[in-house]
């Protein structure tokens, strides 16, 4: 029999369920029939006027109707059509009664545009609104649901109720890198003895005009708006930055023997977890690429394996000139020879870049890649950039032989986290 | 390969080696601790009126943030907690030490930053007016939002500026969710120091409660305080929170990590627990109850220092929560400090370990008599905390 603990003599964490939901589709059947067949889930934005923006590509999530729009609102939806279709694969606990915490990873949370319109509009006021005004008519009950809405534990909150999740639920952001955090959180929860499962949750439906503008102010989204499926362009020569997505991953972990005591089926194992942060700058890897490698090195020694046994990395690969050449540094330092010669995908290519959710909706897409051994392509990689000699899987899936995969997720302020996802328990 | 034994590891203990706190009341331990013992409060009930609020005591923030342009590129809680933050690093004995620092984990517990007022104002107004553009939205917020706005205003932004300004690099996770956030930021990082998963960790928030923005989201739900201040126990006919502004944070290490440096201790955290009930009448009640009983506090030189917000229903079921306990000295940090919203837990904290590492409990302010003389020195203090509308925590704070 394998053990139940891991080499560190700490209980194995597989993964029992998982739920995703992108631009391509909801669900995995349909995600992992369009990913391996190198679709693009990028589209022009219908949502909202793009008079005037430089962007106006994303990959939103439009088969999921939400009126009136709230990017809080979508990202709701999200989270509960993944848990519930992790939950139903996991097939743990009883309906509404899921016998361990919640972890979510969230962005940030507040009032937004239509909402702030209507207590403008409450005013009264034809000229000269303030924040005065407004607030004179806030409060009296008429608004109370905004303020349930718009609370930074919102999502959270409802997920909690719905799925009846235990003890306090955890909203979390590491910008970029959150969902990874919010995995990585359930991860040690486990290995504390605390929980045998944990529900962790990544949501982001954050296409709106607002959120769109302050990346683009931040020069980080590519502008090549025409045609929409050709704008992500991951570890490409004439990337020119990342496309804004929505979508949401969750994934249910349990002990190894709590899954096995219940004769769960088994998914796949997290069998490490890395993270440092970077203090060089806000929105800039140090140069010398330190907090990556560490990153990296923090997620090797984690899982007790050397970078020889990875034989696929699911990149952060957003697109941005600077963040793909700074993993690239990352990963060469730290793989040596083999970083030329090791698979690196980049699943944004096709889905964009789903920000708070990415680190959890591509480590589902690990776990499948692991299941299907097959890879995920990087499309849109006509013109390679000889300063990154990955091995992109160009523009077609590849089958090949996968043990152990490394999912990467980078982040604003300095945010670095990594996982390492096998099929077994070694 | 044989099964391993199924035993847990032995729980480790973890001591509060620093504590950083900037408020309405001042700066640093002892300004705090003489503005407690003096009972002084510092209120503003015009500059929002008719909403009170506990302005920020005036801070040199060069004292903890030499660069300017780090300053300009945070906002008022980045500033106000990056500051609190190298404080409790100061105090700690940490500040600079590259070798402890690059390994020290770190979890804030944050809002957002203040949007930007007059941009929508101008906005509303200009639409309020009628016949705008479909781009106009976007043709206002491309040309009047500063590019750097959003990283001001970001949640992870805060600790991303504590690493950049102060070096903590070992790990950073931003956890939010008002009051709860700030239990379980706490909670995690005791969990994982606990269990070995973490030698050393800064927690801690930043608030800042000068916002008309967030006095709007409140408002939504009718929770502010209006028209005058009261302190928080005399509220009962005229209830909400009167935000307040300020940062707490802490250093958390495990005890072996303190002595092999030297550290002294403030006090032990033992326990922090945290639930999330629907708040049916009388189950904040109730999970308060639970929460104590779990943490087995003592019958004597035991003190409860509790940031109840102010807001009903949830304050009477504290109330009636601590009517059980008639005996145990309470007090109540909002009275003085305001509700800190995420911050408020973590300065609850704060003031235990400061407490019980001075041997006294603060006096009572309070014209209701709920909070009684405590002549004993603390050995035992149990930080409450039961959020507006979701969340109740509570921790124990023991004297080492």
């Amino acid at each position: 029999m394998t053990s139940i603990r891991d080499s560190s003599g700490r209980p194995i964490v597989v993964v029992t369920g998982m739920g995703v939901a992108t631009s391509l589709a909801a669900g995995k059947t349909d995600n992992w029939a369009k990913l391996v067949a190198g679709q693009s889930g990028i589209r022009t934005i219908t949502r909202f006027p793009t008079d005037g923006l430089k962007t106006t590509v994303a990959g939103t999530v439009d088969f999921v109707p939400v009126e009136p729009f709230s990017s809080t609102a979508l990202a709701e939806r999200l989270a509960d059509m993944v848990a519930a279709e992790a939950i139903a694969q996991a097939g743990i606990g009883t309906k509404g009664a899921f016998p361990g915490p919640l972890f979510l990873a969230v962005a940030p949370v507040e009032l937004e545009w239509p909402q702030r319109h209507v207590v403008a509009e409450a005013t009264g006021e034809r000229s000269d609104i303030t924040y005065d005004k407004m607030l004179r008519v806030s409060g009296g009950g008429r608004f109370t649901a905004y303020h349930r809405r718009y609370l930074f534990g919102s999502v959270a909150d409802t997920l909690a109720e719905t799925f009846g999740t235990k003890g306090s639920p955890i909203s979390l952001s590491t910008a970029c890198a959150s969902g990874a955090t919010a995995i990585q959180l359930g991860v040690e929860a486990i290995r504390r003895g605390e929980a045998d499962a944990t529900l962790c949750v990544a949501t982001d439906g954050s296409v709106n005009p607002e959120a769109l503008i302050r990346f683009s102010l931040l020069s980080a989204l590519s502008t090549q708006n025409e045609p929409p499926s050709a704008a992500a362009k991951p570890f490409a020569k004439n990337r020119d930055g990342f496309v804004m997505a929505e979508g949401a991953g969750a994934l249910v972990l349990e002990s190894y023997e709590a899954a096995v005591a219940r004769g769960a089926r088994i998914l796949g194992v997290i069998a490490g977890c890395g993270e440092l942060a970077d203090s060089f700058h806000r929105t800039r890897s140090s140069p010398d690429g330190k907090p990556i490698v560490g990153c990296v090195r923090n997620a090797l020694a984690d899982a007790g394996m050397t970078p020889d046994r990875i034989d696929y990395i699911n990149a952060h690969g957003t697109g941005t000139p600077e963040n793909d050449k700074m993993e690239y540094l990352g990963i060469s330092m730290v793989f040596g020879e083999l970083a030329k010669t090791i698979p690196v995908s980049s699943n944004k290519s096709m889905v964009g870049h789903t920000l708070s959710a990415a680190g959890a909706v591509e480590a589902v897409f690990s776990l499948l890649t692991l299941a299907h051994q097959r890879i995920p392509p990087t499309i849109n990689y006509e013109i390679p950039d000889p300063a990154i000699p990955f091995d992109v899987v160009p523009n077609k899936a590849r089958d090949a032989r996968v043990t152990a995969v490394m999912s990467n997720s980078f982040g604003f302020g300095g945010q670095n986290a990594s996982l390492i996802l096998t099929a077994e328990p070694t | 390969m044989v099964d391993a034994p199924s035993s847990q590891p032995p729980r480790r203990e973890a001591w509060v080696t620093g504590i950083g706190i900037a408020s309405s009341l001042g700066i640093g331990l002892d300004a705090h601790w003489e503005a407690l013992e003096q009972r002084r409060v510092n209120v503003d009930e015009k500059s929002f009126a008719p909403f009170i609020i506990h302005p920020m005591a005036p801070v040199s923030f060069d004292a903890q943030i030499p660069k300017k342009g780090d300053q300009r590129q945070m906002e008022a809680w980045q500033r106000i907690g990056t500051f609190a933050a190298g404080l409790a690093l100061d105090s700690a004995g940490l500040k600079g030490n590259t070798a402890v620092l690059s390994k020290m984990d770190m979890i804030v517990a944050a809002g957002g930053g203040e949007r930007d007022l007059a941009v929508d104002s101008a906005i509303l107004s200009a639409e309020s007016q009628g016949n705008v553009a479909p781009g106009f939205l976007n043709e206002r917020l491309m040309n009047d939002l500063r590019p750097t706005l959003f990283l001001a205003q970001l949640s992870n932004l805060l600790a991303g500026n504590i690493a950049i300004v102060h070096g903590v690099t070992g790990s950073s996770r931003t956890f939010m969710g008002e009051e709860a956030a700030g239990v379980d930021a706490a909670r995690i990082a005791l969990a994982r120091i606990a269990a070995g998963q973490s030698d050393i960790a800064l927690i801690g928030a930043a608030h800042n409660g000068e916002r008309r923005d967030m006095l709007m989201l409140y408002e939504f739900g009718d929770f502010n305080l209006k028209s005058h201040y009261e302190p928080v126990w005399a509220r009962s006919a005229h209830p909400g929170f009167a935000l307040g502004s300020g940062g707490a944070f802490l250093v958390i290490e495990s005890k072996d990590h303190a002595l092999a440096r030297g550290a002294k201790p403030f006090a032990r955290l033992s326990a922090v627990v945290a639930d999330h009930v629907r708040r049916a009448p009388g189950a904040v009640k109730a999970t308060l109850e639970a929460e104590w009983a779990s943490l087995r506090p003592r019958k004597d030189h035991v003190a409860i220092l509790t940031g109840v917000t102010g807001a009903e229903p949830v304050t009477s079921e504290e109330r009636a929560f601590l009517a059980e306990h008639p005996d145990v000295p309470v007090r109540a940090t909002s009275t003085m400090f305001g509700h800190t919203m995420e911050t408020q837990f973590p300065l609850g904290l704060a003031l235990a370990a400061l407490s019980v590492s001075r041997g006294a409990l603060f006096p009572p302010n309070d014209p209701t008599g709920l909070e009684i003389e405590m002549t004993e020195a603390p050995h035992q203090i149990v930080v409450v905390e039961a959020g507006h509308w979701r969340g109740e925590g509570m921790a124990l704070v023991e004297w080492v």
